[in-house]
């Protein structure tokens, strides 16, 4: 694709990337940590209320069925009860919760007439404490009629009459299904002189971090007003929500975000918890405390990932992809909260990081008897990651080469950027094939191929898996409407703003507020760092708070690896507003035209003499002597503080027949990873002998914090391809809705030590050049490994189309090769 | 079960006396208070996380009569008598353990929610094993379950801790 310098036109660059830092890039120790380390910490479970009661919610048993009564009668006898309320009663005073998707899928927080997968929740009971509240629940009866249960998503999209899950939306259980090409496909595939198919499959995994999602609400009947303390991360951005489903104005709703135990996009956009909290309170008259228990989270926190079949095919002329194409089936579950925006993400980067020129796809959406989608690291495309990866794995293998030689002459060149993709995404910047020699290098490549062969002469099998893939960040919301109906798309053009308040107290001190939560990263360290290389400060002389929705500005939260990135551009803004405030004052204080003055090492003064002011002595003055300086200034006012809220850097609107879905996640980070991996032919174990994974996140603010996110994603990235697995059986029944059967890896299952190296490729569009990269390792890992294990398995004909490939799974198909 | 779940109420409550973090607690329990519910909602230390309620992630682990516990696995009214350690008989912000320090050096926790619970299986070994192996280390957790690190930097800073508590130790 050639150059299209154009869109450089709509970025925005203020601080360029610099050679030399005081702050930025360095391996500084988290700023959040001390309070986490002591259990000082202030999660969802250690918020206390005055008067609080408790909540537990009923869950169904069945896959589908209709509920046809609820008796409560003998619950609400149990002594210590508060409260037993139904969905249908509940229904009365609360609504339905938020849809993105069009048309919108109804969804009761608590069922109404009907439950559509195992653990949708039918009844809620407050009471003096949750071991009560649980006994409540044993005391409820339902009588349900069951519904025929669609479980395979094959089945869903012939599926008729009980079996509908959604009848008003249609006769079957296909929510969508949409064919988009983009690019010369056609031709591409007629011309191709190697066409190669792969029918894949990906499992349906979940994010499951430490922490389940909770919610503590009250309600104040004298203002009207709802508060509700929650581990949610996007509250200042769709939070409001809540409030219309509480039937509520906005402002009627305040949310404060409390440290969440991890999310890994699970808590993203969390609403049943807090809907049900809230609602609950204001029946009840007590603030109420509601906490899912892990098999709550499990089958019934929203936040199930891409479960997806593939048939996808890869053209190739003179040993170059051209042109690649697939129909996949996604099974969403029971509901749609987000649309159908797994698949607008992975449409951002969905030809990888090589000069694929065109793309067509069928997607058929379904609804199934399972719980529904939602945010899980890597948000879709870490799916077509494995998928391009997996074929092009097989194409250096139908044509004879190296897995990494292959790549090199397919990859877009550093001299291309920026780059647009046929979906009409743009890639910001990169240097793919550095990272690609740069991976190789520490893994010592060429050695363990020198090993693999000698041991497939033992008899043993190891493996080396190579995966090149991106990982986009920094989202524009378009991703999420792009693919509703073209008639019904909901949206125009969506920013996904951050902000952030600065303020210097009188003692010369900053206090930043943030719209966004802690989630597991580092907010705090981020805004440490970042804010003290602008001010020049120490960054101990910096504190950092969260704001609720009643103090906080536009934000959007953690998400799409955007946090650091936008932070930096709200931190730029805000910054550049209080240094113009320092030298206003300075000015003053010294009698120098303002203009003449720097900040430099936390003092503002005239560059080269000792005519200077500390940072404490002009905001001193600042903030109480204001008077004392010109009153005929008018834009002058008391203290030295700031807000700025930074919008989507680089974005822009979809064309009409979505033949061009516009630029929507333009910050592209990219990886390679290198695993070498032993399987054990008779048990199917899965052994790391070796792991490399090299990244380009752009400049790094915190290299130590980023390679804990590479090893960090890289290890759920492995659960995802070889243990973990929401598995529904025939009838619909979540077999592994425990940690005992949802086998999250522990220590043993890891890389012992695993390797991370970093080219830094600078945005050119954002701030100080940074790019997102907190998915990364998810994006990657699971690929590597699928590579890794039929690399290792190469000389028994075993081939990986299907994750997760667990020990059984795996001996099985070794069997099968070996008979 | 109706009739048992009504008869709870009956059954009354226990007398325990327990010492957490060297401080003597008499408390009356109903008999299937968690040991986890005791610490968190009775006595308020928080700092003991509930992660799964099964006994699986570790996360609630907090020291015994010096053996490391599943808190939401033990009832309250079992200990009578013992002795019990959790997360905040480490260190405070301001003065931390050699292992919390450790922890923090090495960034062995992003979210920090499985964190008082490895801390505690990490007291546990360096009290048994002051120069335990890295094998040794990652026998140590591998009942405690972290979804943000990949391990790789628990297992570093419990190296870590257990050398600068030797070197303390030895002068």
């Amino acid at each position: 694709m050639a150059k299209e310098t154009h869109f450089l036109d709509m970025s925005r660059q203020d601080e360029q990337p610099r050679g030399k830092y005081s702050w930025i890039g360095k391996s500084m120790k988290r700023v959040e940590d001390p309070r986490l380390l002591t259990g000082k910490g202030k999660y969802i479970d250690d918020i206390e209320l005055p008067r609080m009661a408790h909540a537990a919610v009923m869950r169904s048993p069945h896959a589908h069925a209709k509920i046809v009564s609820i008796d409560t009668s003998a619950a609400k006898k149990l002594p210590g009860v508060l409260l037993v309320i139904t969905g249908e009663e509940a229904s009365k005073v609360t609504g339905p919760t938020a849809s993105f998707a069009s048309p919108p899928v109804t969804q009761y927080a608590i069922a109404t007439d009907r439950v559509r997968h195992v653990g949708e929740p039918v009844a809620a009971v407050v009471a003096e404490n949750r071991y009560i509240a649980e006994d409540a629940i044993d005391l409820i009866e339902v009588e349900y009629e069951e519904l025929p249960a669609i479980v395979d998503p094959r089945d869903a999209i012939t599926s008729s009459g009980d079996a509908v899950l959604h009848p008003e939306r249609g006769e079957n259980n296909v929510a969508m299904n949409r064919t988009l090409n983009f690019g010369p496909v056609d031709a591409d595939f007629a011309e191709a002189d190697h066409v190669i198919k792969r029918d894949l499959r990906w499992g349906r995994v979940a994010a499951m971090p430490m922490e389940t999602a909770g919610a503590v609400a009250e309600y104040d009947e004298g203002t009207g007003k709802f508060t509700i303390h929650a581990n949610t991360s996007m509250y200042n951005y769709v939070g409001w929500l809540i409030a219309v489903s509480l039937g509520v104005p906005a402002n009627q709703v305040n949310i404060v975000p409390t440290l969440a135990g991890g999310s890994f996009g699970s808590k993203l956009f969390l609403h049943k918890v807090p809907t049900i909290a809230a609602t609950l309170a204001r029946e009840v008259g007590r603030p109420v405390k509601f906490i899912e228990d892990r098999m709550d989270n499990i089958m019934s926190s929203d936040n199930h990932a891409s479960d997806r079949i593939y048939e996808a095919e890869l053209a190739i002329k003179d040993g170059i992809m051209t042109g690649l194409r697939f129909k996949v089936i996604d099974d969403y579950g029971a509901y749609l909260q987000y649309g159908y925006g797994t698949h607008g993400n992975a449409l951002s980067q969905v030809t990888g990081p090589y000069r694929i020129r065109s793309v067509g796809m069928e997607l058929t959406a379904v609804f199934t008897n399972k719980g529904q989608q939602g945010a899980y690291r890597g948000f879709g495309s870490e799916v077509a990651n494995f998928v391009l990866e997996r074929l092009v794995d097989a194409a250096a293998e139908e044509l004879g080469e190296d897995a990494t030689a292959f790549r090199e002459r397919n990859l877009i060149q550093p001299g291309e950027f920026p780059y647009k993709i046929p979906t009409g995404n743009v890639y910001d910047s990169g240097n793919y094939p550095a990272v690609l020699a740069e991976a190789k290098s520490i893994l010592d490549y060429d050695g363990w191929r020198r090993k693999q062969a000698e041991a497939r002469k033992e008899g043993r099998y190891i493996g080396i898996g190579v995966a090149t893939c991106q990982e986009r960040s920094v989202f524009s919301s378009t991703e999420f409407w792009f693919l509703n109906p073209n008639e019904t798309p909901g949206f125009t053009l969506t920013s996904s703003p951050e902000g952030i308040q600065v303020k210097i107290d009188p003692t010369g001190k900053a206090f930043a507020t943030i719209n966004a939560p802690f989630w597991g990263n580092s907010p705090e360290t981020m805004v440490v760092q970042i804010l003290a290389e602008h001010l020049t400060m120490d960054p101990a002389d910096i504190s950092v708070a969260y704001a609720d929705t009643d103090a906080g500005l536009n934000g959007t939260g953690p998400g799409g690896s955007r946090y650091t990135v936008m932070i930096a551009g709200a931190i730029t803004g805000a910054a550049k507003k209080i240094k113009d405030k320092l030298k206003k004052v300075a000015g003053y204080m010294l009698e120098v035209d303002p203009d003449e003055l720097e900040l430099e090492d936390g003092h503002v003064g005239v560059p080269g003499s000792n005519e200077k002011k500390s940072i404490a002595e002009i905001a001193l003055h600042a903030h109480y002597f204001r008077l004392s300086m010109p009153l005929d200034d008018h834009d002058l006012n008391s203290g030295i503080d700031a807000t700025h809220v930074y919008d989507h850097p680089f974005t822009t609107m979809p064309n009409e027949d979505r033949s061009d879905l516009g630029v929507f996640y333009p910050i592209m980070g990219h990886m390679c990873h290198m695993p070498v991996v032993e399987v054990d032919a008779e048990t199917g174990r899965i052994e790391f002998l070796d792991y490399v994974a090299v990244h380009d996140a752009g400049t790094m603010v915190n290299p130590m914090t980023l390679k804990g996110h590479i090893r960090g994603g890289t290890a759920s990235g492995l659960g995802s391809a070889i243990y973990e697995h929401l598995h529904y059986d025939d009838a619909g029944q979540l077999t592994t809705a425990s940690f005992a059967d949802y086998l999250i890896p522990s220590v043993y299952e890891v890389p012992e030590n695993l390797r991370t190296g970093h080219v830094e490729t600078p945005s050119p569009f954002t701030e100080f050049g940074i790019k997102g990269g907190g998915e990364g390792g998810r994006m990657g890992a699971p690929a590597a490994v699928a590579a890794a294990v039929e690399d290792a398995l190469r000389p028994l004909g075993v081939s990986v189309e299907s994750l997760p490939i667990s020990p059984k799974v795996l001996r099985e198909k070794i069997r099968q090769a070996s008979a | 079960m109706k009739d048992s779940i009504q008869s709870a109420e009956k059954i009354g409550k226990v007398d325990v006396t327990v010492t957490v973090n060297g401080t003597t607690y008499s408390r009356s329990v109903e008999p299937r208070t968690l040991l986890s519910d005791f610490l968190r909602a009775e006595l308020g230390l928080t700092g003991t996380h509930v992660g799964c309620e099964h006994g699986v992630c570790g996360a609630c682990n907090v020291m015994v009569d010096g053996r490391t516990t599943r808190s939401c696995l033990t009832f309250a009214s079992q200990l009578d008598g013992a002795e019990v350690q959790t997360v905040e008989s480490l260190g405070r912000v301001n003065d931390l353990h050699p292992l919390q320090d450790a922890f923090w050096e090495k960034h062995g926790l992003q979210c920090g929610f499985c964190t008082p619970g490895m801390l505690m299986s990490a007291k546990e070994l360096l009290d048994n094993n002051p120069a335990p192996t890295r094998d040794e280390i990652r026998e140590a957790i591998s009942g405690n379950l972290c979804r943000c690190t990949g391990y790789q930097t628990i297992v570093d800073a419990i190296e870590s801790a257990a050398k600068a508590m030797q070197e303390a130790k030895n002068g």
